[in-house]
């Protein structure tokens, strides 16, 4: 069970990875796996002007 | 050099007979790529550490590492420049090279090197001052474009349609800070027929491709770009071969553009995201990756 820092919301995000990017399905906020045993999920670093290809 | 905060290599799986071969992936997030190329890793054999750009750090003093190579596949192109750079001056092969992500990364570079290598492009001016830039994009003759000469996914891009448009935006980029900004690349403005073509190239192959289909005048998959697969004519196949060849090599993602004047390379990625391309094409570009990733590692 994954818990939305944001929202709060509580969902079973299924098989994940560390470094994996959920969306949270209650508020929609990106948020990273930090650990999968047990899921953890923190906000997603916002995009960066020199990310991409 | 000390890398956190997994020293230790870790297996991906244990179903295949384990290959000795060190391999490292630096990322910064483990997206559907990243998966495929962890799966394709696994496949082969292959013991890889997973290294997250935020938290190695490079020791110039300390005990160097001993990957046969590593794959970068950091999102942030300024933490993938100075990877490949401090790996390679350490003798640590990269994927790609530091050579070929610098080149794909600045926009002046690149466009430069696929000019001066015959490979058409938009006709592109760069400035270093808002005067000249005004005077580029006069003498160019609206619509023009106007890029940041770093940066990707259709971010900052602005198609310019007049003089007081023009005026306005030299004028934001001019008070906005970075230095970066104060480099003025001016593009022709090319009309596409609602679609540019995506072609990925492996060590001088070109071994996939996808139509993009937008009704914004940026055709870019991180902008919602709908993707189909594109066959790979000779001529498509061997320009995008010339584009790649000319920022060095390696494993591109080539963005081309079809005008009336032909086929044009509008640029360059050097560390290109795939998922759409291979889903369109069916092309398992993550294994074709992974395979070139293991003949840098050999040598």
């Amino acid at each position: 069970m994954a818990t939305c820092p944001e929202c709060y919301g509580k969902w079973e995000p299924g098989a994940v990875e560390k470094g994996e990017i959920l969306i949270c399905p209650e508020c929609g906020v990106e948020l990273e796996v930090l650990s999968v045993s047990p899921v953890e999920v923190a906000p997603a670093p916002e995009e960066k002007e020199d990310w991409g290809e | 050099m000390r890398w956190r905060p997994r020293p230790k290599r870790r297996r991906i799986g244990e179903s295949s007979p384990r290959v000795s071969m060190k391999i490292g992936v630096l990322l910064s997030r483990v997206r559907l790529e990243e998966k495929q190329i962890f799966e394709a890793l696994d496949k082969r054999g292959l013991t890889v550490d997973r290294l997250d750009d935020r938290l190695v750090i490079f020791d110039f003093h300390g005990p160097r590492p001993e990957y046969d190579a590593v794959l970068i596949r950091s999102i942030s192109q300024s933490r993938a420049i100075y990877a490949a750079g401090i790996l390679n001056g350490w003798g640590i092969p990269t994927v790609n090279s530091h050579t070929v992500i610098s080149n794909c990364a600045d926009k002046v570079s690149m466009t430069r090197l696929l000019v001066e290598s015959g490979v058409p492009c938009p006709k592109t001016m760069v400035c270093l001052s808002p005067e000249s830039a005004l005077r580029a994009m006069e003498s160019m003759g609206y619509p023009v474009v106007m890029k940041p000469v770093v940066g990707s996914w259709g971010r900052l891009l602005a198609r310019v349609n007049d003089r007081c448009a023009a005026e306005a935006l030299v004028e934001h980029k001019d008070m906005l800070g970075s230095p970066q900004h104060s480099v003025y690349y001016v593009q022709e403005h090319i009309e596409k027929p609602g679609r540019d073509i995506r072609v990925v190239v492996i060590r001088g192959e070109p071994v996939a491709a996808m139509f993009r289909y937008s009704d914004h005048w940026v055709t870019n998959s991180a902008r919602g770009a709908r993707s189909e697969n594109c066959p790979i004519t000779p001529g498509l196949g061997d320009l995008a071969v010339a584009a790649a060849a000319a920022v060095g090599g390696g494993a591109v993602g080539v963005d081309v553009f079809e005008s009336e004047r032909g086929l044009l390379v509008n640029e360059v990625n050097g560390t290109m995201e795939f998922k759409a391309c291979a889903q369109a094409s069916g092309v398992d570009v993550a294994g074709l990756l992974v395979d070139h990733l293991m003949e840098v590692a050999r040598g």
